[in-house]
């Protein structure tokens, strides 16, 4: 197989008519990885006051058919979670993820509600996940994989709750990015393979699908509801 | 995959009368264009990002050995293991080795060009290995086993009078007496079944839309959800990438983002953008504990430098087989190949040979819509044509075809040959059109006029009236 | 009424192309009458003949630059080059610098020339300043784009800026007006039922806005576009733009008769 991995980038440099980068050039590519400087950022992503992100956000993720609550603080989100569900009918059961900041709520408030910590089976009926951040831009929740947070949460039930600090929001991509730099990557280095969670997922809405007569159905492996609690408290981190 | 590119004309004669095709194509028109337009409409900035995206693909092209270089060692660093295949037989041997070593006698597949490109479905059947689409357009052709007529939709084709039909035909162990009329009750059902097979799964196969260099990640980019199960779920994770989807860093990855999602479907993200980095962590409570990537040349190295170069920044979104006229007329399936509509037009002939291709560069009246909505500025007219141009100096173009413009092009070198013919030709051929205006019939012109009339010439060619009236003006000056 | 100083008035050299010369001179002349009223003066030179696109997209780069070259030419004594047509303005302006990227020398005369070629109906709004023509036409008209010009000249608005100003005239909009009508030079006849298809769903956009008359500006698509009407059955008069923004409709329209059922 090395075999195949010589003959490969030889033939990329035979293509490019030069050998293999060294020096200078070298340096500058090294250089631009390091300085991983964003491109263009839409004018309507950046600048906005933090009271508008979330309104910019509870736009965005609205219009993809995501719900979205605000409540003043993270006490208030076991009724909030109590009321989405009762609301549409839906059984009082989740898996939660084992997240510290879910932890911090009150859920013995809401004792009639059936709670399992850990990743997903695929038998509930909820899942209920913390968001690492969000993306006001397009009305985008990013969840990071690891020991508090599975993924499968994010796909395998029905409906999908996430909890999200309007302190981790962010206008563009790019901020989010920082965002995950500045918690993942290790002291005086640059985030790399190790570091980088095994999954980031950017959720847009609940799962969908066009591919019958390009007619748009929710639900076609993912969750069929996206419900987004944002908690609007400063102290919150 | 095999190919009938070379019977394009034979394909496209089938789906011009082919009326459910033609159906379902009708429908195809409004849906992706309007909403497109639309969420273009909403990002002032698009035009800029379209050019910022291409610079990133020409800086990561010209630099791509270092680049996947970088993206092996993160690979490698965060858990996981590269594997390069020059071909697609190397390919399909590493991706059975894995499955073998694995014990793996169930895969499920996210959606992937690659393994279109590779065979790799039949090949692991072959071998005692059941692959399953979980795309929903992947999975209903797959059971109707067919090939994907579209890059970001491959059942578009299909009504879902047909796609009842076949659910009927392969979920038997379900209540024949169920309603299936509804689109609603057919992604309910595909959902049922396909999470059953997403749990069986040994092995998860993922495409990769992109792979960062800086991170050692692969990013997958869906709708559904599917080819996050598939990732998340089985013991190994293989991703199937070629070797140009290497981008520098996560905010490259976040440019190209912004312009791939608008102009595949007209959303301004996917429900689901997902970045793999290795395998699962310790500690991590779920996700595969093998990460692999299998890295595909199949002529991509060999393409770089050369005229063809700039296909290299396709990101597949479909939009320009969205927009192409050629493609609404005929579908995905007369291109014969995985890579349909005006980017296929010049993938496919650069990786399986014009020879075996011809047609498709040629069956495109240069209208350009494909290149005005390419996010990555890809300039496909003039890459059609450079195949034409090629064929044209080899000799392979058609006879009659290199003779017609031959003798064109010596009568036009010859001003006074030219304007006597035109005069004659104007002059007769007027006479005799005169009656109807137009002609039914005409010899040599039965291409023409087998569907349409061909309009009779006024009689006298301008370059005639125009001497006459130049004279007529100078010797009734006044001097 | 004193005459304009001819020191003022731009030379325009009329590229006419092959189909007006050969199928409809009363384009050419439209086109000659709508440049003089825009206080320019219109020469021909009698030595031109094909502006080579037909070789250049068969893959023919030889005669193409073969025939660039004379063209080139013949018309680089004048100020601007005026072509009734999108698809041949587009060769000249677009394609002719492309040709000679290799040849420095031809590069730069084609890069000259291709700076003063335009289109006709962008010539005049764009480059005269014609905001309004003194024309009638009292009829419903459907404006077909030609892809050339519209992608590769940016001909969109000023067809219809010009055509509102016409007495009597309404346009109807064609939902699919940017979609190609199939006609692609060679393409028509290499791959004929695929372009019988996309004319096909270009008639049927028509025949949907319930115009009386069709206008475009290239005549390759005009001739694709009436033939097609005629084989259907369809009394839908097809003309040159130019024909009826300088008042010139009393020929029959494309593909009919003189004493026709018009």
């Amino acid at each position: 197989m090395s075999d195949a991995r010589e003959q490969i980038l030889g033939g990329v440099r035979r293509s490019l008519k030069r050998g293999a980068l060294e020096g200078e050039h070298a340096a500058a590519l090294e250089d631009r990885l390091r300085r991983h400087a964003p491109n263009l950022v839409p004018g309507r992503a950046f600048g906005i006051a933090p009271r508008q992100l979330v309104d910019l956000f509870e736009t965005q993720a609205s219009e993809v058919l995501a719900t979205v609550a605000r409540v003043r603080s993270l006490d208030a989100v076991p009724d909030a979670v109590a009321e989405y569900l009762a609301g549409r009918n839906l059984p009082p059961e989740m898996t939660m993820a084992p997240d510290p900041l879910l932890d911090r709520a009150p859920w013995g408030k809401r004792p009639l509600l059936k709670i399992r910590r850990g990743a997903a089976d695929g038998k509930e009926p909820a899942g209920v996940s913390a968001a690492f951040a969000a993306i006001a831009e397009t009305g985008t929740l990013m969840l990071t994989s690891g020991k508090d947070s599975p993924a499968t949460l994010n796909f395998l039930p029905d409906t999908h709750i996430v909890v999200l600090p309007a302190s981790r929001m962010v206008g563009p991509m790019e901020a989010a990015w920082a965002r995950l730099r500045h918690a993942f990557a290790p002291p005086d280095e640059d985030i790399g393979g190790s570091s980088m969670p095994r999954t980031i997922n950017f959720i847009t809405g609940p799962s969908r699908t066009g591919d019958i007569e390009q007619k748009i159905e929710m639900g076609a492996h993912g969750p069929r509801r996206l419900h987004i609690i944002v908690v609007e408290d400063e102290t919150l981190r | 995959m095999q190919s009938s590119s070379h019977a394009f004309k034979d394909n496209a004669h089938r789906a011009l009368n082919d009326p459910v095709l033609q159906q379902a194509l009708g429908i195809m028109k409004t849906g992706f264009l309007d909403k497109r337009l639309q969420a273009i409409g909403n990002l002032p900035e698009f035009e800029a990002l379209r050019d910022a995206a291409r610079d990133i693909k020409n800086h990561t092209l010209a630099n791509l050995d270092w680049y996947l270089e970088r993206y092996e060692s993160k690979v490698k660093e965060a858990g996981g293991q590269v594997h390069w295949a020059r071909t697609p037989a190397e390919a399909r041997a590493i991706v059975l080795g894995l499955c073998k070593r694995l014990g793996a006698r169930n895969v499920t597949k996210g959606k992937t060009m690659i393994a279109e490109e590779i065979g790799l479905n039949d090949y692991l059947a072959e071998n005692g290995i059941v692959a399953v689409e979980t795309d929903l357009g992947e999975y209903i052709i797959q059971i109707r086993n067919e090939a994907p007529s579209h890059i970001i939709a491959p059942a578009i084709h299909l009504t879902k009078e047909a796609v009842a039909d076949s659910f009927r035909a392969t979920h038997t162990e379900m209540d024949p007496a169920r309603s299936l009329v509804e689109p609603r009750a057919l992604v309910d059902e595909a959902r049922q079944v396909l999470r059953d097979k997403f749990f069986a799964a040994d092995v998860g196969v993922t495409g990769a839309n992109f792979l960062i260099a800086e991170t050692g990640s692969s990013v997958i980019v869906t709708n559904e959800g599917n080819g996050d199960l598939t990732q998340l779920l089985p013991r190994a994770h293989i991703v199937l990438a070629s070797l140009e989807k290497v981008v520098p860093t996560l905010e490259d990855a976040a440019t190209i983002l912004r312009v791939l999602a608008r102009s595949a479907t007209g959303q301004d993200m996917s429900a689901y953008t997902t970045f793999s980095t290795g395998p699962r962590r310790p500690g991590d409570l779920d996700g595969p504990s093998e990460y692999h990537v299998v890295l595909l040349d199949n002529g991509r190295s060999a393409l770089l430098g050369t005229e063809f170069h700039e296909i290299l920044r396709c990101i597949r979104c479909g939009a320009c087989m969205n927009h192409c006229p050629v493609y609404a007329a005929v579908g995905g399936h007369a291109y014969g190949w995985v890579y349909p509509g005006p980017m296929g037009a010049v993938l496919t002939p650069s990786l399986i040979g014009i020879e075996n291709a011809r047609d498709l560069p040629n069956a495109s009246t240069f209208c350009g819509r494909c290149e005005s909505v390419c996010p990555m500025r890809i300039p496909l007219p003039k890459l059609m044509r450079h195949y034409r141009e090629q064929d044209y100096e080899r000799k392979l173009a058609p006879r009659a075809m290199r003779w017609g413009i031959g003798l064109w092009a010596f009568v036009a070198k010859r001003p006074p040959l030219y304007h006597f013919l035109a005069a004659v030709a104007a002059q007769v051929l007027g006479l005799l059109g005169r009656k109807h205006g137009s002609f039914y019939n005409l010899p040599l012109a039965s291409a023409w006029t087998a569907t349409r009339e061909l309009p009779a010439p006024q009689g006298r060619t301008f370059q005639e009236l125009w001497y006459k009236r130049s004279r007529a003006t100078k010797s009734g000056a006044d001097r | 009424m004193s005459e304009p100083d001819p020191a003022d008035q731009p030379r325009v050299g009329l590229f006419v192309t092959c189909l007006v010369d050969f199928f409809r001179p009363s384009v050419g002349f439209a086109a000659v009458k709508l440049i003089e009223e825009a206080g320019c003066s219109v020469e021909v030179p009698g030595l031109q003949t094909c502006c080579g696109q037909p070789a250049y997209n068969s893959g023919d780069r030889r005669d193409s630059k073969d025939l660039a070259r004379r063209t080139i030419a013949l018309f680089e004594p004048y100020d601007y080059v005026v072509v009734p047509s999108g698809s041949c303005g587009g060769m000249i302006k677009e394609h002719y610098p492309h040709l000679f990227e290799d040849e420095a020398r031809w590069h730069h005369r084609a890069t000259a020339l291709a700076a003063r070629t335009y289109e006709l109906v962008s010539f005049l709004h764009d480059v005269r300043g014609v905001r309004r023509v003194e024309a009638r036409f009292p009829a419903r008209v459907a404006y077909h784009d030609s892809c050339s010009g519209l992608r590769e000249l940016g001909v969109k608005q000023q067809p219809r800026a010009l055509l509102r100003s016409v007495d009597g005239l309404k346009i109807a909009e064609l939902a699919d007006a940017e979609v190609c009508c199939g006609f692609g030079g060679t393409f028509c006849v290499k791959y004929p039922e695929i372009s019988d298809k996309m004319v096909s769903a270009k008639i049927a956009d028509i025949a949907r806005t319930g115009a009386d008359a069709l206008l475009a500006g290239d005549m390759g698509c005009l001739m694709n576009m009436a033939g097609k009407l005629k084989r259907d059955g369809h009394k839908i008069a097809v003309r040159h733009v130019a024909e009826v923004l300088a008042g010139m409709t009393d020929a029959p329209p494309i593909g009919e008769p003189k004493r026709g059922k018009r």
